[in-house]
């Protein structure tokens, strides 16, 4: 099952399979190209009948990397398709609109960590609220709290 | 003249300090039938995911457990299996069948908990008293074995951080096999009783294909017959070291919901029995001692009362996590409110929102409003009622089949 999925993929999107590491048998971490990742996402939920966990958003110094989480329950394994986007200016394609499930974690992304999702079907705040100051995102390293005083959680 | 808009609009939510997950539903109604839904999140955003990346690994766990006051378990548990995940780490047997045992008796005690809940909001008050009569004993066979009721604080990267002695096992073994007649009698009076028929059957639907879209987890997919557990699809702890079975049922109505926890209840007593046995002779230690994680990432799951709960860890080879995600099932399975409530009537949406486990007590904060002049038409004391009234109607139409029913 480990190596079908992985060749069927080289096979299907070639290039935009930039790199495969297989940590265990039950884990591996696919990185793709970011224009490429919303057809490999169709491909992983229509074709795989894999089940979409949920993505991580996280900002590191060598840009903003997205994992998308799918989860193959019938062989026990959950492959993560990581993105690795801009640093200035993240920007990527929605999917939402090919894969339901991943409508609120693109806003909850979106609005913790400025990640633009183009073509999302209801951009939102998710979790903060809609007088929440633009441009501020909590889960940014360099973010400093504009509401100021003891709510300040940067180091 | 312009046409009249005859929709109103139900708020419902946000607050109830009973509430796990405070949420805040916007009914759109068209007399007695809800049209439209919208639900807002948020209301509790207490970042945690932050809050993580400033601990250290031995404290992640117990910041964790305060996710969620009622399956306080849960993500300690998918915690330290994200955290085990990064350095490939094994435990010790013993600390697996502790941890089995822990995870299954929270799944027992949260259960019927939200039986009990139903049963208030249908107005069948006894169900009520006697779910929650049933469940004290397992929260003190939780004290007896942990010191506490709720928030146990047993987990840790590597094992477990108390032992379950040998004079404690037949206490245990005790209230566990007690719970079998009672859930038994829940399963009977649920599947024989008309009135409960009447009242939830064909209410609320999910179909397969809506779970399979939006992800739902835990009961509420396994009600509409998509078998996914990640007990059996992933096995952790000691999950594939005993025998028990994955409970699904085929219509995604309220009705099934309710029968897939009663019976899934039967198997974790079935899983809590063989765990006891188990640690009577599995004698090899409750923590592996890890002291170092090394840089790399982990994932980690668990099977909680309401579905799957996700989390993931990145390490850079430091003390602490260098980023902390955390998805709760509810996340997954809150969305799918979207097509169980709309179709049906205003006395169906208390308990239909409240049969995916979150939010039965959004409920109490439930006022109808007239869309046109906001004047408020009905509390959540008025719903509340009209669910009760509905049932107690029905309970007359079925008299006579009832007093054979409730003996």
């Amino acid at each position: 099952m480990a190596d079908e999925v992985v060749e069927g993929l080289k096979a299907k999107f070639g290039e935009a399979i930039k790199d495969v590491h297989e940590k265990s048998r039950r884990r591996t971490y696919i990185t793709v190209d970011s224009d490429r990742l919303p057809d490999i996402a169709e491909y992983f939920y229509k074709d795989l009948d894999c089940r979409l966990q949920i993505c991580t958003g996280i900002h590191m110094e060598h840009g903003f990397e997205i994992l998308y989480h799918f989860a193959i329950d019938r062989a026990d394994r959950i492959i993560s398709l990581r993105v690795i986007l801009d640093l200035e200016k993240p920007s990527i394609e929605s999917i939402a609109r090919r894969v339901p499930a991943a409508e609120w974690i693109e806003r909850e992304m979106w609005e913790l960590l400025g990640i633009e999702f183009r073509n999302h079907p209801d951009m939102r705040h998710l979790l903060l609220t809609d007088d929440w100051l633009e441009g501020n995102y909590p889960l940014r390293r360099d973010w400093k709290d504009w509401r100021g005083g003891e709510h300040d959680t940067s180091e | 003249m312009t046409p009249v808009n005859r929709t109103q609009i139900i708020p419902i939510g946000p607050y109830h300090p009973l509430q796990e997950e405070p949420e805040f539903f916007k009914l759109h109604v068209d007399g007695e039938k809800v049209v439209k839904l919208e639900i807002e999140i948020g209301y509790n955003h207490r970042g945690i995911e932050k809050l993580a990346e400033g601990l250290t690994y031995d404290q992640v766990p117990f910041l964790v457990e305060r996710v969620c006051g009622i399956c306080s378990t849960s993500h300690p548990f998918a915690c330290v299996n994200a955290i085990e995940d990064v350095g490939g780490f094994d435990i010790p047997d013993r600390a697996k069948y502790i941890r089995t045992f822990i995870g299954e008796l929270e799944r027992i005690h949260s259960h019927l908990l939200w039986l009990g809940l139903a049963g208030h909001f249908l107005g069948y008050n006894t169900v009520w008293m006697w779910a929650w009569k049933y469940r004290e004993p397992v929260l003190d066979c939780f004290e007896l074995i942990t010191g506490n009721r709720n928030h146990y604080a047993m987990f840790k990267p590597g094992g477990v951080r108390r032992d379950i002695e040998d004079e404690d096992i037949p206490t245990a073994m005790r209230i566990v096999a007690g719970l079998e007649r009672p859930l038994l009698m829940f399963a009977k009076i649920a599947m024989a009783d008309p009135v409960l028929q009447a009242r939830l059957k064909n209410v609320g639907i999910l179909t397969y294909q809506d779970c399979v879209e939006l992800g739902a987890l835990g009961p509420t997919s396994r009600a509409s017959g998509v078998p996914w557990d990640v007990r059996k699809d992933h096995p952790y702890a000691a999950y594939d070291m005993v025998e028990w079975d994955v409970v699904t049922t085929e219509n995604g109505d309220v009705f099934d919901k309710v029968i897939v926890r009663v019976l899934e209840m039967l198997e974790s007593v079935k899983i809590c029995k063989q765990c006891l046995e188990k640690l009577r002779e599995v004698k090899d230690g409750i923590d592996a001692n890890y002291k170092e994680i090394p840089p790399g990432e982990g994932i980690g799951h668990h099977e909680a009362p309401r579905g799957e709960v996700f989390h993931y860890v990145r390490s850079d080879g430091s003390n602490r996590p260098v980023r902390y995600k955390i998805r709760a099932p509810s996340f997954m399975n809150v969305p799918t409110n979207n097509r169980a409530v709309v179709g049906y009537t205003v006395s169906d949406a208390t308990i239909t929102l409240a049969a995916i486990d979150p939010c039965y007590c959004c409920t109490e904060r439930t006022i109808v409003v007239d869309a046109d002049n906001g004047k408020q038409l009905m509390g959540w004391k008025e719903l509340l009622r009209l669910s009760q009234e509905k049932t107690r109607k029905l309970m007359e139409r079925y008299k006579s089949r009832m007093d054979r029913v409730w003996i």
